[in-house]
């Protein structure tokens, strides 16, 4: 019924799009890892990236990829600020109270943007959108091949970092036992704040990633994030790998579920393997015992 | 409890019954019965999240259920509307128990429990928008046909009383569960699970119950909106809105009080009223209020307006106590 080449294309589509899925779970899963929260706000954050691309193309004719030199840094001092300033003070250090403010701060973020930019969906045309390069039988989407590659680059910078770096071994410390990293002189709320904004310049990358095929509206952030959710509890709140692995299995998941149930119902083998995780695993795939 | 335990409530209620006999506009019933479902939602999730500490994301699985079964019956089968939201708010408790049944447990709790419950209301809806059966996209109508013993009415006043009996009726319920055993029971499990075990409290049941009155009064709620709109679709049923306002109210009001939903839902919605007035028609602006809001009341007022009342009425005993979490 189905020829194995339509099968393999979209278990090579789903591996692409899997890729950029990973990329924005790794924000999430910085953030668990060494915050242990779970940041609601992620979903909205990625959509007010996904709009700055949408923004510097239409009044700068800043390349998408390109914006990615602007644009990160920018969200990266932005989750700062937010962790910084409003988050940590916000919360008392109660789980639950950041489980809240997260969620309030991503209702504000997502409905700012319905007001400013209104429900209309956007694209941006860019003359490469459409190309496509041909591997063998494959015809794969020239702009999603370069999202693949540059979201495993970005995974593999970013475990450099953790692992090479001296802020990436504080990270580290304050992951693993906040209150000895802070007795020999980290400064933990720092180190919290560079941890969020690692993530949310993870969402800026991604962005500028997914802008070339994909479309933005303010609703947007929500279908990413419960997906970026799924990869995390699969991959293991926490995990750098698990994210990359948990990230492209489910891109392959959607996209099987897609071709074989149609595109209303795609979406259900990706909530059923999350709660059967949740259920069954809650470490993950790859996650330390809670 | 006593009948004394209940007479503050039954003042509100009587007091509340009387504002459809001097506001007639059909703008000002409108708003007043769609913030008093709202309220009841949320009183809801006040009994799980509020008193249990288990903070769902998801009762728009509640809600959504309660609406649908509300308005497949009737459409589908020809049930009586009634019969139909009786059906509905048990529906809306078996689908409680499952869910908690499930996830409890496993063990799951805090932004664990959160996410799970979250994933349950979003997988229903993409089955609501995809089944045949629900009418898939274009949704469910009731058909339009104006009787009380069709739980349909002229006027609008006569829902508000139905809603505001409801509402009542939880109020009472949520100051029973405050007095009993089974309360007590409860809010040892959100202050310290552990202890309560150790204690010989039988966390599970408890949490179970909770979660099982709290999916049928929510789901009570969705069969209230059906019927009041005759309409339903996925994205209303299910969506996320009420999930987020279920949580809104009680927060803002007064976690894990009798009256927090209550003073929450009136107190968001009216001030959503003033921000459109002041705004004009920017789509999302209400809600950008709210979300900004709870995030200010979780850094300044953790106990809602009822506790910044409370702080009011004593300034000088509260000072060096803080609020629980």
């Amino acid at each position: 019924m189905y020829s194995p080449a339509i099968i393999a294309e979209a278990v090579v589509n789903g591996l692409m799009t899997g890729a950029v899925y990973a990329l924005i779970a790794l924000g999430l899963t910085l953030v668990y890892g060494v915050l242990h929260i779970i940041n609601f706000a992620h979903g909205a954050l990625l959509t007010a990236a996904m709009f700055a691309v949408w923004s510097v193309y239409v009044v700068f004719g800043l390349d998408p990829y390109l914006a990615i030199l602007p644009l990160t840094p920018l969200f990266f001092g932005l989750g700062y600020a937010l962790q910084r300033f409003v988050i940590g003070p916000a919360s008392h250090g109660s789980d639950s109270n950041i489980l809240l403010v997260t969620l309030g701060l991503s209702i504000a973020v997502e409905n700012a943007l319905l007001a400013g930019f209104r429900s209309d969906t956007r694209t941006l045309n860019t003359d490469y959108g459409f190309q496509v390069v041909e591997i063998g039988p494959l015809l794969l989407s020239k702009p999603r091949l370069i999202g693949f590659g540059a979201a495993v680059l970005v995974t593999v910078l970013l475990w450099l970092l953790l692992s090479r770096t001296d802020t990436g071994k504080a990270i580290r410390a304050v992951a693993k036992e906040k209150l000895g990293a802070s007795l020999v002189g980290i400064n933990v709320a720092h180190v919290y704040a560079v941890t969020f904004g690692l993530g949310c310049a993870c969402l800026a990358v991604a962005a500028c990633l997914l802008m070339p095929t994909f479309y933005v509206n303010p609703r947007i952030g929500q279908a990413f994030v419960l997906v970026a959710f799924t990869i995390v509890v699969l991959g293991g709140m926490g995990s750098i790998p698990g994210a990359l692995f948990g990230g492209l299995f489910i891109g392959v998941v959607e996209s099987l579920c897609g071709l074989f149930l149609g595109d209303s119902l795609g979406q259900i083998g990706i909530f059923l393997i999350f709660i059967l995780v949740l259920l069954v695993r809650p470490t993950g795939l790859f996650g330390a015992k809670a | 409890m006593t009948f004394r335990d209940i007479v503050p409530i039954i003042i509100l209620v009587a007091f509340l019954a009387l504002v459809p006999v001097f506001i007639t506009a059909n703008t000002v019933l409108n708003f007043l019965v769609f913030t008093l479902i709202v309220a009841l939602a949320a009183q809801g999730w006040n009994i799980l999240g509020g008193f249990g500490g288990q903070f769902s994301f998801g009762h728009a699985a509640f809600f959504g259920t309660g609406a649908y079964a509300a308005a497949l019956l009737q459409a589908r089968l020809g049930i009586n509307p009634w019969t139909a939201f009786a059906i509905g708010s048990a529906a809306g408790g078996a689908v409680g128990w499952v869910i908690g049944y499930l996830s409890f447990r496993s063990g799951l709790r805090g932004s664990y429990f959160a996410l799970v419950t979250l994933a349950f209301a979003e997988v229903l809806r993409i089955l609501a928008n995809a089944a045949t059966f629900t009418g898939g996209a274009a949704g469910v109508l009731i058909k339009l046909d104006v009787r009380p013993e069709n739980f349909q009415f002229e006027s609008r006043g006569a829902f508000f009383w139905i809603a505001l009996a409801l509402v009542g009726a939880v109020l009472v319920l949520t100051r029973w569960i405050e007095r009993s055993r089974f309360g007590a029971q409860l809010v040892a499990v959100r202050e310290n699970e552990a202890a309560a075990k150790a204690l010989g409290v039988d966390t599970l049941r408890v949490k179970l119950g909770a979660i099982t009155l709290s999916g049928a009064v929510t789901a009570a709620a969705g069969c209230l909106y059906a019927q009041y709109f005759l309409y339903v679709d996925a994205n209303i049923a299910y969506g996320t809105w009420i999930s987020v306002e279920a949580i809104l109210a009680p927060i803002i009001g007064g976690l894990g009080t009798v009256l927090g939903p209550l003073v929450g839902a009136v107190a968001l919605h009216g001030l959503g009223e003033i921000t459109k007035l002041a705004a004009g028609s920017v789509p999302g602006i209400d809600l950008m209020v709210f979300g900004a809001l709870l995030v200010v009341a979780v850094a300044f007022a953790p106990d809602g307006i009822l506790g910044l009342l409370r702080r009011l009425r004593r300034p000088i005993r509260s000072s060096g106590v803080s609020g629980h979490a």
